[in-house]
């Protein structure tokens, strides 16, 4: 409820180089990729920016989880799609590029056996303890906004259960959602029709 | 030519996986096979690089790559040429996305979406756990790797979580978290706890 409150009636013209930074940071910011980048999105997006609302980031990870590509990279192109247009996506998703490029040429260039480095080493050991807190801090604001009735907590602890434990495509898992929503939306729609 | 080999690869690489970063891993595999500049050797080298470096991983796979065969040039030519193909695609997503946000089929279907999605990222939370806090390999039962735990990433683990629930540190960047991790981390690795 709180979320739609929050929503941004008007989209505001964003500047592009805004959006460019703001994904650079981003792309900076994000080790692991993918779902690691989540915490960092709803921070910059979400709450700095107020860009889209949690629910509406939900749904642009949906579809970049479905869709071709990197789905970093796949939720930057939409964001900015949504704020700018062609000239939008195409800031955010440069944006989201630039520093892995900057990074792995310079990495590649000249320090080949990067990660055989100790101390790199033993910083990862400390650095995926917090981005697995982060995520799963995440999670915790995501169910609290997303998952408000009995057929939410079903649906969320299917798809845990389905990907976690049996290893199975998240792909399968947001259609098969999705079709979920579709029939349970028609057959309201049917009753509220008849009354 | 090399760089229309790479644009063309890469494209492919960019069209075909679906499912973030990690999907395109098998394509790399084939690439591996086909071609001279690419190695099993290096793609084992490249995920680790990906993995400890800042960025998504199917970016940083894609640069490395690049780079090996072509220098900066390829580079630059691999990673727009894998970021091509969804970017078109997305773009067509989120016009019709604007256009039909109100549309009762589009808002419904969502409506299923979002608590699955939530499962979701539970689920890779779950998987880096796996990583961060057992020493057990994956595949081991489930007993056994929650007796391989690290307690000291354990209580890391719990402190930080804890912490993020206090509410004048919500305002806290996420990258403190990971900073201080780093720096535990190697504290940790050079006094002898690793």
């Amino acid at each position: 409820m709180d979320a739609k409150q929050k929503s941004p009636a008007e989209p505001r013209r964003e500047k592009l180089i805004t959006l460019f930074a703001t994904f650079a940071k981003i792309g900076v910011l994000t080790f692991g990729g993918g779902y690691a980048m989540l915490p960092m999105l709803e921070r910059e997006c979400v709450e700095t920016h107020k860009w889209t609302t949690s629910e509406e980031l939900l749904d642009y990870f949906a579809i970049g989880q479905c869709t071709p590509g990197v789905i970093a990279v796949n939720t930057a192109t939409i964001i900015g799609g949504k704020l700018r247009g062609f000239l939008g996506s195409a800031a955010a998703t440069l944006g989201v590029v630039t520093p892995s490029l900057v990074i792995i040429t310079i990495i590649a260039a000249v320090l080949s056996s990067f990660a055989d480095i100790p101390a790199v080493q033993y910083a990862f050991c400390g650095i995926r303890v917090a981005v697995a807190a982060l995520i799963v801090n995440t999670v915790i604001k995501l169910i609290k906004q997303n998952v408000k009735n009995a057929a939410g907590i079903v649906i969320c602890s299917l798809a845990f259960v389905i990907v976690a434990i049996f290893g199975a495509s998240p792909i399968f898992v947001v259609i098969g959602a999705g079709i979920y929503g579709l029939v349970t939306g028609l057959a309201f729609k049917k009753r509220t029709a008849e009354k | 030519m090399i760089y229309l080999t790479l644009f063309y690869e890469f494209f492919k690489v960019g069209l075909f996986s679906v499912g973030g970063g990690v999907a395109t891993i098998p394509f790399y595999m084939e690439l591996a096979d086909k071609y001279d500049w690419l190695t099993t050797q290096m793609l084992t080298d490249m995920i680790a690089v990906s993995e400890s470096t800042p960025g998504p991983i199917g970016i940083n796979l894609a640069t490395y790559a690049g780079f090996r065969a072509a220098g900066i040039p390829g580079a630059l030519v691999a990673t727009f040429s894998e970021v091509l193909p969804s970017f078109i695609i997305l773009v067509l997503i989120a016009k019709a996305l604007e256009r039909y946000k109100e549309n009762t089929l589009v808002s419904s279907a969502f409506s299923g979406i979002r608590p699955a999605v939530a499962g979701l990222i539970a689920a890779a939370g779950w998987s880096v756990m796996r990583v961060a806090l057992f020493t057990a390999p994956s595949g081991s039962s489930l007993f056994t790797m929650l007796l391989s735990c690290d307690i000291k990433w354990l209580v890391l683990f719990c402190a930080l979580l804890a912490l993020m629930q206090i509410k004048p540190l919500k305002k806290l960047h996420p990258i403190v978290y990971i900073v201080f991790s780093a720096v535990v981390g190697i504290g940790a690795g050079f006094l002898g706890f690793i």
